[in-house]
């Protein structure tokens, strides 16, 4: 964080050299396609081992769950937001180390193992702004792809963004969590108000 | 800020029937704002932590809730993904013509006619099977709260479509009488922390204090609807709140929980008397867009909007 962020423009596939440039605190801002995914669409793929026709090698997975309707055959965004990325925090491992998923956008961050799977893996964890879906819904051009719609809205949604951000790199590729740092710095500034207040 | 009309502008008391579809309506419109047009307490609390914000990270992510605010101002576009989880806060005047019953089915079937009129995501299941009626509402839900004004002649409805990141995020405990205030202190600083980012900060953050385990909880969700950062009446409360949000602050858990000044925008604190055995303390988070949305009914019917 002592470094002062950088602004980059990233298209998936994601190059793993890319990935590992990236620095804790730069904002990164997306263009093509991001893949929705979320509780339901996660199980399905990994508990139950269903996989679509498609290489998610290098690929932006998003945690959201969202609102659309329907207009001929076309889905259109109603309301798409993230959501709380630690539930889906068991999956990370399937999603960056077994289909090498190059970045995943959350929120609220991930758990120490998803930190050392995403390490391994080259993957990079990206934060966007919570509660913000207003903008980040303008910031979808089209739903590409719906699969498993039995799921709705907790299906596998293909989306195609531009200038989609800003994000934060909040998990890097070499172990570094912005999360993990300030929760200690926290723990250490609540000890000292502990010690001040006398309680 | 939108000041167009959010909904009927009467209820019409005089018709039997009519006053209570009329009320399916209030709620509904009640719905649909609260979702898209924030309360002026927030909008200046997130541009005045904007401002005050030192750090180049959390002053970008303060940057894009303002930006939100607007575009949902100017689109119509729904704040959050989240529709929430409705729950209703209403008192009613003893001098009001109104069947409480028909206006707690009133208020439920709004929720559900605004989620099918404007494609909202419904976000309400089972709890066992998981199942889910499409329409935000299922066994006890919306939750509704009723308080009766004596001698009064209106009728007041609040609605609180509760995000799941920060309800999530609630916390109880049975204290005991020896653990005084230093640990009920200690226990709401403690859950704040542990939450983190998970409940969308900079927060309110919701106190109940005494009461029962039931009570001690329902006062700290009724902590997080009063506009943010006003002070409880009482001093000795005021100063808690007070002294907990600085705590807060200083830990620098910030915006989004990646650093900067503001955690809380806030700290509110209710309370009620309790047992002399018993120190119940409860926590309840509301995140930073804190959705509420009011209105007003007058003995004759006109109907008044706001937070």
């Amino acid at each position: 964080m002592a470094t002062e962020p950088r602004q980059v423009r990233l298209a998936p596939p994601l190059r793993a050299e890319d990935l590992r440039e990236l620095r804790l605190g730069d904002e990164v801002w997306l263009d093509g396609i991001v893949w929705g995914v979320r509780d339901a669409s996660l199980i399905r793929l990994f508990d139950e081992g269903q996989r679509p026709d498609v290489d998610f090698a290098g690929a932006v997975f998003l945690h959201t769950a969202p609102s659309v309707r329907r207009d001929g055959d076309r889905w259109l965004p109603v309301s798409v937001g993230t959501t709380t990325s630690m539930r889906s925090d068991r999956f990370t491992g399937g999603c960056v180390v077994d289909l090498g998923v190059g970045a995943i956008v959350g929120k609220g961050g991930l758990s120490a193992r998803s930190v050392a799977q995403l390490q391994q893996a080259g993957s990079v964890y990206l934060a966007i702004t919570g509660g913000a879906a207003s903008p980040e819904t303008q910031q979808i051009e089209e739903i590409e792809d719906v699969v498993w719609t039995d799921l709705m809205p907790e299906c596998l949604w293909k989306f195609r963004v531009k200038d989609f951000g800003p994000l934060f790199v909040a998990i890097d590729a070499h172990g570094g969590s912005q999360y993990q740092a300030v929760q200690d710095r926290a723990a250490e500034r609540l000890a000292a108000a502990y010690e001040r207040l006398g309680l | 800020m939108t000041t167009t009309a959010t909904g009927p502008a009467r209820v019409r008391w005089e018709d039997g029937e009519g006053a209570y579809d009329d009320l399916v309506e209030v709620s509904a419109a009640l719905y649909k704002k609260a979702l898209t047009d924030l309360p002026p307490d927030v909008r200046s609390a997130v541009r005045r932590t904007q401002h005050a914000e030192v750090e180049a990270g959390a002053r970008r992510r303060l940057e894009v809730m303002v930006e939100a605010i607007s575009v949902s101002d100017e689109s119509g576009i729904i704040v959050c993904q989240d529709t929430g989880i409705c729950v209703f806060f209403i008192r009613i005047g003893t001098e009001a013509a109104v069947n409480g019953a028909r206006l707690v089915e009133a208020l439920r079937a709004g929720v559900a006619r605004a989620t099918e009129r404007h494609h909202l995501r419904s976000s309400i299941v089972h709890p066992l099977t998981r199942e889910n009626r499409q329409d935000n509402t299922g066994v006890g839900i919306p939750d509704v709260h009723v308080e009766f004004e004596d001698g009064g002649d209106e009728v007041e409805i609040l609605i609180v479509p509760k995000g799941s990141g920060s309800e999530n995020m609630s916390f109880m405990k049975m204290l005991q009488p020896a653990d005084g205030v230093a640990g009920v202190k200690r226990f709401i600083l403690e859950s704040v922390v542990e939450a983190g980012p998970r409940p969308c900060p900079p927060t309110v953050v919701g106190v109940g204090l005494g009461g029962t385990s039931d009570l001690v909880t329902a006062l700290a969700k009724r902590a997080i609807l009063r506009p943010v950062g006003e002070p409880h009446p009482e001093p000795e409360i005021a100063d808690l709140e007070e002294e907990l949000l600085e705590v807060l602050n200083s830990t620098g858990i910030g915006p989004q929980g990646l650093g900067g000044a503001t955690t809380s925008f806030a700290v509110h604190v209710e309370y009620a008397a309790t047992h002399i055995s018993s120190n119940p303390v409860a926590v309840n988070i509301q995140c930073w867009r804190g959705e509420r949305a009011r209105a007003t009914v007058a003995a004759d019917g006109g109907v008044t909007y706001g937070y």
